[in-house]
C-alpha cells in the first residue's frame, strides 16, 4: 500500500510532496495489520558523468526502511549499500554502465526542484544495483532521503510512504482500515490500485493454475476410480464368499468405506510427505525460468523465477480435496456391496 | 426328521428369446443326517437346485422349508442371518478369503455370529485338526495345495454348526488322493457331528461314498435312490 496526496495521484510532480505529520504516524503506527513502512521522495532529474547524461528516476529511500520493504539490499551487485546519512548514490547497472560510471565514480544530477528551484548536485557512486528486470535497470538511482530532500529543496517533503502488511490476505482489511483513515488531502492505495496490469497478469496466471489444478483434479480421480474399480472387480469372489456365509450387506459396504477412506488419507498422507521436501527446496532455491516465459516476466518488471510457497493450507487444502474425491468414489463399492449378485460373484 | 422341504422348486432364465427352465418344479425333502449327492450331467440344473438350497440364488417359484423356515419368504437381511446360522458351504474353487489365514478363514463365520474370542479359538483349532491341518492354521490359502484349501472350506464349513452343508463339485479341482482323504474326512464329519451333507457333483467317487443319489437332468429328478455304504 502507498500514501501520497490526492494532487501526487493526478500529477506526479514534486510540487504535490506532502510533510510526513505526527497525526499520519501515528494513523500508521496504530493499524495492526501494518508491519514495515519507509518513506520516499521521488522525481526525476537528468544524470550526467563527463559528456553523457540521461533521464533517470531519483528515489530518496530511508535505506533501513526501504531494505525491510523491499529489500534493495539483495540487489546490490557491486559495491555497498548506503547509510542512513550518506552522501552517495546506488545506481541502476544499465544506467551506470550508459553513463560509464563504477562504484567511487561521480555522477551530477541536474534538474528542477520544489516550486521550481534549480536541483543539482555532484554524488559518489556507493554501488552498482542490478535488477531482474531491465526496465529499472535502465534508470532508477537511490539516494539516501535526506540528500534527496536537499537536492530538491524539499526539506521533510514525501512523495509517497510505503506500507507493508505481514501478509497479502490481510490487505483487503488493511485497505479497508486505512482508507477510514487516511482523509483528504491523503489517500492511501493497494499495490492491485496502483498497478492493475500486474492484477491481470496475476489473474490470468491464477486461471491458468486452476485449469492445471482441474487437471489434475481430473487425473487423481480417474487415478482413484481405477484403483477403486480395480480393488473391487478383483475382490468380486471374495466380497461374494463373505456374503453367502453371512455378513451382512450394509456391514460390508462399511467396511469397504472405511477401506477406500484409508486408501484415500494413506494416499493423501504419503503425497504430503513425498511432496513437501520437494516444494521446500524450491520454496529455498526458486525454480529459474527460461525462454519467452522468463521474457515476458522480465518485460514485465517480474523476476524470472518461479516461487514455491509452503503456507500448510495449500498442503491440507490438496489433501482434503483428494479425500473428498476418494470419498465421493467410495459410493461405487457401496452401490456394488449392496448389489452383489451371489451367484455370479461366487463363479469370480 | 425332516431337515429341509422342498417344494415345487421351480429357476426359469430368460434369455433374449429363449426361456430356459433350469429346475423345473423339483420337490424332494432331506433327512438330518444324510450323506447325499445329486448327480446329473453339466447343465442338469444340480448347481441351480443348490444354490437356491443354499438362499443363494432366488427361485422363480416354489417354497424351500429348512426347519420349518421357508427362507425364500424371509427378508434379505434375515436371509442372510439364516444362512451363517444354519446352512455351511463348500465350493468347487475353495473360496476362502485370501488375505485370511487358514485360521482366520474358519473364525471369520464365528466371529460374523459374535462368538467369544476363546470359543472361537478353540473351535477353530479343534475344526483345522479334525479335518488335518491344524499345523497349518497360520498358513495363508495361497501356501496350501488344493486339498488343503478344500479341508480349510469344510471346516469353514462347519464353523457355524449349520444344520446342512452344501457342496457343490468340491472334488472338481482335486487330484485323486486329496478327493480320497477329503470324502473320508467329510463322511467323518456327517457321523461325528450329525451334519447333513448335500453334493452337487458328477464325481464317481462322490457318488461312491453317498448314501443317497438324487438324479437330475434338464432340472427335474430322474430318480433317488438310497445305499446302503456302511
Amino acid at each position: 500500500m502507498q500514501i501520497f496526496t490526492e494532487d501526487y495521484h493526478e500529477n506526479k510532480t514534486i510540487n504535490n510532496t506532502f510533510i510526513y505529520t505526527d497525526s499520519l504516524k501515528q494513523i500508521i503506527d496504530n493499524e495492526p495489520t501494518i508491519t514495515q513502512y519507509t518513506s520516499r521522495l521521488e522525481y526525476f532529474s537528468l544524470a550526467s558523468s563527463e559528456n553523457l547524461t540521461k533521464g533517470s528516476v531519483i528515489i530518496g529511500i530511508d535505506p533501513e526502511g526501504e531494505n525491510k520493504v523491499t529489500e534493495l539490499k539483495k540487489w546490490v551487485s557491486e559495491g555497498n549499500y548506503l547509510n542512513k546519512d550518506d552522501d552517495g548514490l546506488l545506481v541502476a547497472i544499465d544506467l551506470a554502465n550508459y553513463l560509464n560510471v563504477g562504484v567511487g565514480d561521480s555522477i551530477v544530477l541536474y534538474g528542477q526542484g520544489f516550486h521550481g528551484v534549480m536541483a543539482a548536485g555532484i554524488y559518489p557512486v556507493r554501488g552498482i544495483l542490478k535488477f531482474p528486470s531491465p526496465e529499472l535497470n535502465k534508470q532508477f538511482i537511490y539516494m539516501p532521503l535526506k540528500s534527496c530532500q536537499r537536492l530538491f529543496s524539499a526539506d521533510n517533503r514525501l512523495t509517497s510512504i510505503v506500507l507493508m502488511i505481514e501478509d497479502n490476505y490481510q490487505l483487503s482489511r488493511a485497505m479497508r482500515h486505512m482508507k477510514g483513515k487516511i482523509k483528504s488531502p491523503f489517500m492511501v492505495r493497494s499495490w492491485e490500485e496502483l498497478q492493475p496490469e500486474l492484477v491481470q497478469m496475476i489473474d490470468g496466471d491464477k486461471a491458468g493454475g486452476l485449469f492445471m489444478k482441474t487437471l489434475l483434479y481430473i487425473i487423481i480421480t480417474f487415478g482413484i476410480l481405477g484403483t477403486i474399480l480395480m480393488m473391487v472387480s478383483e475382490r468380486k469372489r471374495e466380497l461374494g464368499v463373505m456374503i453367502a456365509i453371512g455378513m451382512q450387506r450394509f456391514t460390508l459396504s462399511k467396511i469397504l468405506l472405511a477401506e477406500t477412506f484409508f486408501i484415500g488419507l494413506i494416499g493423501a498422507v504419503s503425497g504430503l510427505i513425498v511432496s513437501f521436501p520437494l516444494v521446500y527446496y524450491y520454496h529455498l532455491n526458486p525454480y529459474p525460468l527460461t525462454g519467452d516465459a522468463a521474457k515476458t516476466m522480465i518485460d514485465m518488471g517480474i523476476e524470472p523465477f518461479m516461487y514455491f510457497s509452503i503456507q500448510p493450507d495449500i498442503f491440507y487444502v490438496q489433501a482434503f480435496v483428494v479425500l473428498i474425491i476418494t470419498m465421493a468414489i467410495a459410493i461405487y463399492p457401496v452401490i456394488k456391496s449392496f448389489t452383489l449378485k451371489l451367484t455370479t460373484a461366487l463363479r469370480g | 426328521m425332516n431337515v429341509i422341504e422342498i417344494k415345487n422348486l421351480t429357476k426359469i432364465y430368460n434369455s433374449s428369446e429363449v426361456q430356459v427352465k433350469a429346475v423345473n418344479g423339483i420337490s424332494i425333502d432331506f433327512k438330518e443326517g444324510e450323506f447325499t449327492a445329486v448327480v446329473g450331467p453339466s447343465g442338469s440344473g444340480k448347481t441351480t437346485f443348490l444354490n437356491m438350497l443354499g438362499g443363494l440364488d432366488r427361485p422363480t417359484s416354489g417354497d424351500v422349508i429348512i426347519g420349518g423356515v421357508n427362507i425364500w419368504q424371509l427378508s434379505s437381511r434375515k436371509l442372510i442371518d439364516f444362512r451363517k446360522n444354519n446352512i455351511g458351504f463348500v465350493f468347487q474353487s475353495y473360496n476362502l478369503i485370501p488375505v485370511l489365514t487358514a485360521g482366520e478363514n474358519v473364525e471369520f463365520i464365528m466371529q460374523l455370529q459374535g462368538k467369544p474370542r476363546k470359543e472361537r479359538d478353540i473351535r477353530t483349532k479343534e475344526l483345522l485338526e479334525a479335518v488335518g491341518i491344524g499345523e497349518r492354521i497360520k498358513a495363508r490359502p495361497s501356501k496350501l495345495s488344493g486339498g488343503q484349501q478344500q479341508r480349510v472350506a469344510v471346516a469353514r464349513a462347519l464353523a457355524s454348526k449349520p444344520e446342512f452343508i452344501l457342496a457343490d463339485e468340491p472334488t472338481a479341482n482335486l487330484d485323486s488322493t486329496s478327493t480320497t482323504s477329503l470324502l473320508e474326512l467329510m463322511s467323518q464329519m456327517n457321523k461325528k457331528y450329525n451334519t447333513t451333507f448335500i453334493f452337487a457333483t458328477h464325481d464317481q467317487r462322490v457318488m461312491d461314498k453317498a448314501r443317497r443319489i438324487v438324479t437330475i437332468e434338464d432340472g427335474k429328478i430322474l430318480s433317488d435312490e438310497y445305499f446302503d455304504r456302511d
